[in-house]
């Protein structure tokens, strides 16, 4: 792809771009359209991007796939995590409720712009906790498979 | 009331699926399917279900497209000497058999599947089953128990079906790692070889007798 | 054949074309990548069926607008008893069987807000039919807001990245079958298996 300039530069404006969408669906997946899956594969894809337009060593530099083979296994341990946790805490598994907290979580009087009586939670607790750590292991997964699987169509040898 | 931007979305759905079917060169069928994919979202957007179009677009037209094609420069009909491909390396071998067949089965099926529609509940009502079960639906039910989670597709995926998804995750999981295993060892080391194979012998002799042995006999036919 | 029937079957029959299309892909091409991408369209065409389902007249996506503001002030009656109903279940400590009957209370007495126009419409079409004439409720409807189903999208969401991954895992077979055996047309295989 060197002999396309307009390619290669338009490429490295949108990629920051498509970057943080993902992180927004990520974590803000909860109040608008999004979640982990979603996440994932757009991260995925602003990765295949730069992959496919500066070639797959520049790519592997950025996400070594010593590293992201790891991540694959690290977020389907967070999820399963996130499930003993809330066993070790005296729920069952996955039961978000026992994660309950209230640090952190109560909005400061300064921004709390809610109508009615205050102060209002900023984070429901338990289960906004739960499915928060729930969608960024699902995440983390998402992204590490389909990147690998890039990794693995894109540098097979081609035979005759 | 109907949204008539639906009508020429479905025809060109419609349209596109029927070009993929006929077309010979797969380069252009991946393209079209890109598209499909692509329609397809635009009517899930339609249908109020955002999540899942904007899923449909990313995996569909994206990386499905990018996935498709990676597959293609890897199995060309043949690789000429200099290494350079046509786009007819790509096309689809000429059929001997007639297409009457399929088609006949194809059609026999739609049209038992069109006669079951007629007891279906009709688009968008109300009082389908699927609407009147949960009752209160996850909608009411999760802004009590969520305290307000507004999006209750997050809340049904995470929160109500949380055991679905570790499961839907760990089968990600899993065909990741198939993968890897299948792409990771060179091209010329296929089982092909004599060697690979009594390779393969061996491992089944090995794990046959982890069966039966106990563990510390296993580690030592390991290490021999 | 009614035009009322054409309209609330022809999502289905869509679906059904669709469906299929790829089948035919399927059964009637040799081809291994040609294959996979009939059911690829197959698998759409059923994400697709499912989302139909999903869809109720009126609807909305279901992401529930709280906080703002027309929905406080046109529903504020409705929207106390519900945090009313909040309160108690806290204390009651979540108790299952409680909670629930709280929730379908307080829900109930959500459900016939003052002067909403998509109700009535939809109150109209249950009172034409007959059903449901005293104690109209809508299931799908929440502090006047009808919402389309969430069930369908969820199911479909993950069905959507694990079919990625399993044509994934497919397309990699494809690889390794051209490798071994140097073509992926399905009787040229067959052939190659035959004479070895």
């Amino acid at each position: 792809m060197n002999t396309f300039p307009i390619i290669r530069v338009i490429t490295k404006v949108l990629i920051p771009y498509i970057l943080l969408f993902a992180f927004y669906v990520q974590f803000h997946g909860d109040f608008g359209p999004g979640g982990g899956f979603q996440a994932g594969v757009i991260f995925a894809a602003a990765l295949i991007l730069y992959g496919l337009v500066y070639g797959l060593p520049a790519l592997q530099m950025v996400a070594p796939p010593r590293v992201v083979e790891k991540l694959i296994a690290l977020g389907l341990l967070i999820y399963g995590g996130t499930g003993i946790a809330c066993m070790l805490l005296g729920g069952n598994f996955l039961d978000y409720n026992v994660l309950e907290h209230h640090f952190l979580t109560e909005l400061p009087a300064a921004i709390d712009f809610l109508p009615g009586e205050g102060p209002h939670h900023f984070l429901p607790e338990g289960q906004h906790l739960g499915i928060f750590l729930v969608e960024l292991g699902v995440g983390i997964t998402v992204t590490a498979v389909m990147t690998m699987i890039f990794y693995a169509f894109a540098g097979r040898e081609p035979v005759a | 009331m109907m949204n008539f931007i639906v009508i020429p979305i479905l025809l060109l759905l419609a349209l596109t699926a029927v070009t993929v079917a006929r077309i010979r060169n797969l380069w252009a069928a991946v393209m079209f399917t890109g598209i499909y994919s692509f329609l397809g979202a635009s009517w899930m957007l339609i249908l109020d279900a955002p999540d899942v179009a904007f899923t449909e677009a990313a995996v569909g037209a994206g990386i499905s497209t990018i996935l498709m094609l990676a597959t293609l420069s890897l199995t060309p009909r043949k690789r000429h000497q200099d290494g350079h491909l046509q786009s007819d390396d790509f096309d689809e071998k000429p059929r001997k058999k007639s297409p009457v067949w399929p088609l006949l089965v194809v059609t026999i099926t739609g049209f038992a599947l069109i006669y079951g529609t007629f007891d279906m509940p009709h688009f968008g009502s109300p009082e389908a089953p699927i609407q009147v079960y949960p009752d209160p639906s996850f909608i009411s039910k999760s802004q009590h128990d969520m305290h307000g989670l507004p999006n209750v597709v997050t809340a049904v995926l995470a929160g109500y079906r949380g055991y679905d998804t570790l499961g839907e995750t760990a089968v990600i999981f899993t065909a990741g790692i198939a993968v890897l295993l299948i792409l990771r060892r060179a091209p010329n080391e296929g089982l092909k070889h004599a060697d690979q194979e009594s390779e393969v012998v061996a491992a089944a002799n090995l794990i046959n007798q982890a069966d039966e042995n106990s563990d510390g006999e296993l580690t030592q036919e390991a290490d021999s | 054949m009614t035009m009322d029937q054409f309209l609330g079957l022809y999502n289905y029959w869509i679906v059904i074309f669709l469906m299929m299309t790829g089948f035919y892909i399927v059964i009637a091409r040799e081809n291994l990548i040609k294959t996979i991408i009939g059911l690829n369209i197959f698998q759409t065409s059923v994400f697709l069926l499912y989302i139909t389902m999903g869809k109720v007249t009126e609807g909305t996506a279901p992401i529930i607008r709280n906080g703002g503001g027309h929905h406080e002030e046109e529903h504020g009656a409705a929207e106390h008893v519900g945090h009313a109903a909040l309160g108690r279940e806290v204390e009651l400590g979540h108790s299952v069987s409680d909670v629930s009957a709280i929730q379908h209370a307080s829900y109930l007495e959500n459900t016939n807000p003052p002067a909403s126009p998509p109700l009535d419409g939809l109150a109209d079409a249950t009172a034409t039919s007959g059903a449901l004439e005293q104690n109209t409720h809508i299931v799908a409807e929440y502090q006047g807001v009808i919402y389309s189903n969430p069930l369908p999208s969820v199911l479909m969401l993950t069905a959507i990245v694990v079919g990625i991954a399993t044509t994934a895992l497919a397309l990699a077979l494809i690889v390794r079958i051209r490798e071994e055996y140097g073509t992926i047309e399905e009787d040229e295989i067959i052939e190659l298996d035959r004479n070895s």
